[in-house]
């Protein structure tokens, strides 16, 4: 108890906790939507005339809980215990902390209703209304000024590697969300407002930030989140330094000239769409370098995927990483993206990142985590087994099934017969996706049971922590009544 | 400079990282408002054709936003053959001039709507929304039976147009503005984009199209009906030389 008490002295963990269950707790709930709305695609009954759960609307329920929810809380969470670890100092400003909290779930919750009700930007990625954007403006500004001031207070000299990227992802998130969401109200008590930009800057603006929500929230963020506790679960020092120097200026630099690959062959100039074509292959550079940092700081310890579930979810995480990342650059060629863009295909991709890279790298990052949180040993080491495997089957069912509906309907769609006419009408191939639906949507089946389950496992874990605090509790004042 | 100074210093960190990021963004979205060509010159008899919305598909559009319509349809062809045979000319960046916010899209579960508009008829769009596998069996999309049965709101539409026209959408308010948009479209579309006649606007279009099939009522269906059906018609391509649009790509 001793110790426990120094600890929580020395760090704050309170939010850190916080943070972590509600990562679980929007995981779940986005992850289920998800399983919904793709089993709509494949039985559309399921929409039961209902507008609240109609697809359209639910799209960005799913988006936003995963995204922000999910993959936001995880990034505050392992922010927040990061940042205090390596500066070795207590977060600074408890109070502004909990704000960050309340403020963040807020908004996810106010976006989650309100687009059930119908009220959205339709931008996507970017759907909540101007009140929830001005709440989350002014959460992610305490955030930087938490982040920021914890640094400055630190008692290191070094910054380490991780928070370069969690800074990064902070600033260009700031900047991000404040151009993209600029709009003027309906009226001062109406949720509705129109956009500043219109028509082919618009979708520069959008995708510009479209991408770089993948680029910075999904990616430069959990880089910072590989970069500690991959050397730390492995017990072996980041691979290279240098290479972590060179790859994060590199990686910052190039992702935001990428998100017009998004506009291939539309009605934006070629010259923007060429640029960032060139670029999304430059930035394969960048992308592989983390991942090869990654990967070969634990050259040399390989053993350890063997025994090591946590070990395991880390390492399939950044192999997926490396493989988004491959298949991206290929997918933004001209030639390539001419028949991938409108199709399942892109979706299919963000998956391999989202689910195999962002989510893999939270659960494994989780699992080292709150042990340390609620200080015991996790409830079931099996059921981080099960979970690792649910969850890579469900990732390998879902890709490969939108491999097949995007590659198709793609070739689908651009086929001739011998007389020169389309080969297929357009709903031929939308019967065509049919079984693979079936297929990604029993993908993310597997992967939602595995976090149910992980879920559960944290329940009981926390459950354990609390029994074997209060039973020492208990010992020590025997010990000091007897004494 | 060391890196290490960087690493010691989370002025220079933070500094350095707003400058590399800003780079890229500067470069391809700021010239996109000055580079004329961007944005195609559409002009016929020396009137703009690409007008804004009038009030009534305006609402439509709202709504089109509101069902998130987007995360199925793109609202953009692409200069294929593929393309041009099933939905038509490729998508000018013009006629998205007073889209806000765009409504491209990235996805097709369903078809390319940018060209929709007066390919099916009033009474097919009724239907189709309403069940659309009445009319498409293999079709997946939702049905959309409250648009029939909800009243269109049309409370607010001077204040819809009003702020659009504070984002650039040449909505007229003052008989200066009127005029102007009357030199530009010409006066039948510049009576249509007068804010102080926006109600009685919306009220003749949606009586005169009865896109609904229901005149006794306006509904949230008039209104998207009107929107789908002016979707890609107001550039007629049989007008310009063929070619003539490659030259601002």
């Amino acid at each position: 108890m001793a110790i426990s008490m120094q600890t929580t002295e020395q760090y704050d963990y309170d939010i850190v906790r916080k943070f972590t269950i509600m990562t679980i707790v929007w995981g779940v709930l986005g992850m289920l939507t998800g399983v919904y709305i793709a089993s709509e695609l494949a039985w559309p009954f399921l929409n039961f005339d209902n507008p609240a759960i109609t697809f359209g609307r639910l799209r960005p329920v799913h988006t936003t809980l995963v995204i922000f929810g999910f993959g936001g809380s995880a990034l505050f969470a392992t922010s927040y215990y990061i940042v205090q670890r390596t500066c070795q100092t207590r977060l600074w400003g408890a109070g502004l902390a909990k704000f960050t909290f309340w403020g963040w779930q807020l908004a996810i919750g106010l976006a989650a209703i309100s687009y059930m009700m119908g009220y959205t930007q339709a931008r996507e990625y970017a759907e909540m209304v101007w009140p929830i954007d001005l709440l989350i403006a002014v959460t992610w500004v305490a955030y930087l000024v938490v982040y920021v001031m914890t640094l400055r207070q630190r008692s290191q000299p070094h910054i380490y590697v991780a928070n370069w990227f969690f800074m990064a992802f902070i600033l260009a998130t700031a900047i991000l969300h404040i151009f993209n969401n600029m709009a003027v109200p309906v009226s001062l008590f109406s949720l509705e407002a129109y956009s500043l930009h219109a028509g082919v800057q618009d979708a520069m603006t959008q995708w510009w930030y479209g991408h770089n929500a993948v680029g910075f929230f999904l990616t430069a963020a959990f880089l910072g989140m590989m970069y500690y506790f991959v050397p730390k679960q492995a017990g072996r020092p980041v691979y290279s330094y240098r290479l972590s120097i060179i790859h994060f200026w590199a990686l910052i630099f190039l992702y935001m000239w990428v998100g017009a690959h998004h506009l291939h062959w539309t009605a934006l100039p070629d010259w923007t769409s060429t640029l960032a074509a060139t670029f999304s292959i430059l930035l394969l550079l960048p992308s592989w370098g983390g991942m090869i940092n990654g990967i070969m700081t634990l050259s040399g310890a390989w053993d350890r995927l063997r025994g090591d579930p946590v070990i395991r979810f880390l390492i399939v995480s950044l192999s997926f990483y490396g493989m988004s990342t491959f298949e991206g650059p290929l997918m933004s060629l001209k030639s390539v993206n001419a028949l991938s863009h409108y199709t399942d295909w892109t979706v299919g991709h963000v998956h391999s990142g989202a689910l195999g890279w962002v989510a893999m790298i939270t659960m494994g990052s989780l699992y080292h985590l709150i042990p340390r949180l609620w200080e015991t040993k996790m409830y079931s080491d099996r059921l981080i087994f099960i979970h690792f495997w649910l969850a890579t089957i469900g990732i390998v069912l879902y890709i490969t099934a939108l491999w097949v509906a995007g590659i198709g309907q793609g070739l689908m769609l651009r086929a001739f017969d011998e007389y020169g006419n389309l080969a297929y009408t357009f709903i031929e191939s939308v019967s065509f996706l049919h079984l693979p639906y079936v297929v990604r949507a029993i993908g993310g089946a597997f992967f939602v049971s595995g976090m149910i389950m992980m879920a559960y496992n944290v329940f009981m874990t926390i459950r354990k922590g609390r029994i074997e605090a209060r039973v020492l509790e208990a010992k020590l004042a025997a010990k000091l009544a007897s004494a | 400079m060391k890196h290490e100074k960087i690493e010691t210093n989370a002025g220079w960190l933070i500094v350095l990282t707003l400058i590399v990021i800003s780079i890229g963004g500067l470069v391809e979205i700021v010239p996109l408002y000055f580079i004329d060509s961007t944005i195609e010159t559409v002009k016929v008899s020396g009137k703009d054709v690409v007008r804004p919305y009038t009030p009534l598909e305006l609402r439509g559009r709202d709504i089109y936003q509101r069902e998130g319509c987007y995360t199925c349809h793109s609202q953009m062809i692409r200069p294929f053959r593929d393309e041009a045979l099933r939905y038509g000319h490729y998508s000018l960046a013009a006629e998205s001039q007073f889209d806000h916010p765009f409504q491209w899209g990235s996805k097709r579960t369903g078809p390319d709507l940018a060209r929709v508009g007066k390919k099916y008829s009033n009474q097919w769009h009724v239907q189709h929304l309403n069940a659309p596998r009445s009319v498409v069996p293999e079709s997946i999309m939702p049905n959309y039976p409250w648009l029939l049965q909800t009243e269109l709101k049309y409370k607010d539409m001077p204040d819809r147009m009003r702020a659009l026209k504070m984002v650039g959408v040449p909505y007229a308010e003052t008989e200066a503005e009127y005029q102007l948009n009357v030199d530009r479209y010409g006066k039948d579309v510049a009576d249509l984009l007068d804010i102080n006649q926006a109600d009685k606007n919306l009220l003749l279009q949606a009586e005169q199209g009865n896109y609904d099939g229901n005149k006794a009522s306006l509904t949230e269906m008039d209104a998207l009906v009107a929107y789908l059906q002016v979707l890609g018609t107001m550039v007629d391509f049989k007008k310009f030389e063929d070619g003539h649009f490659a030259k601002f790509r």
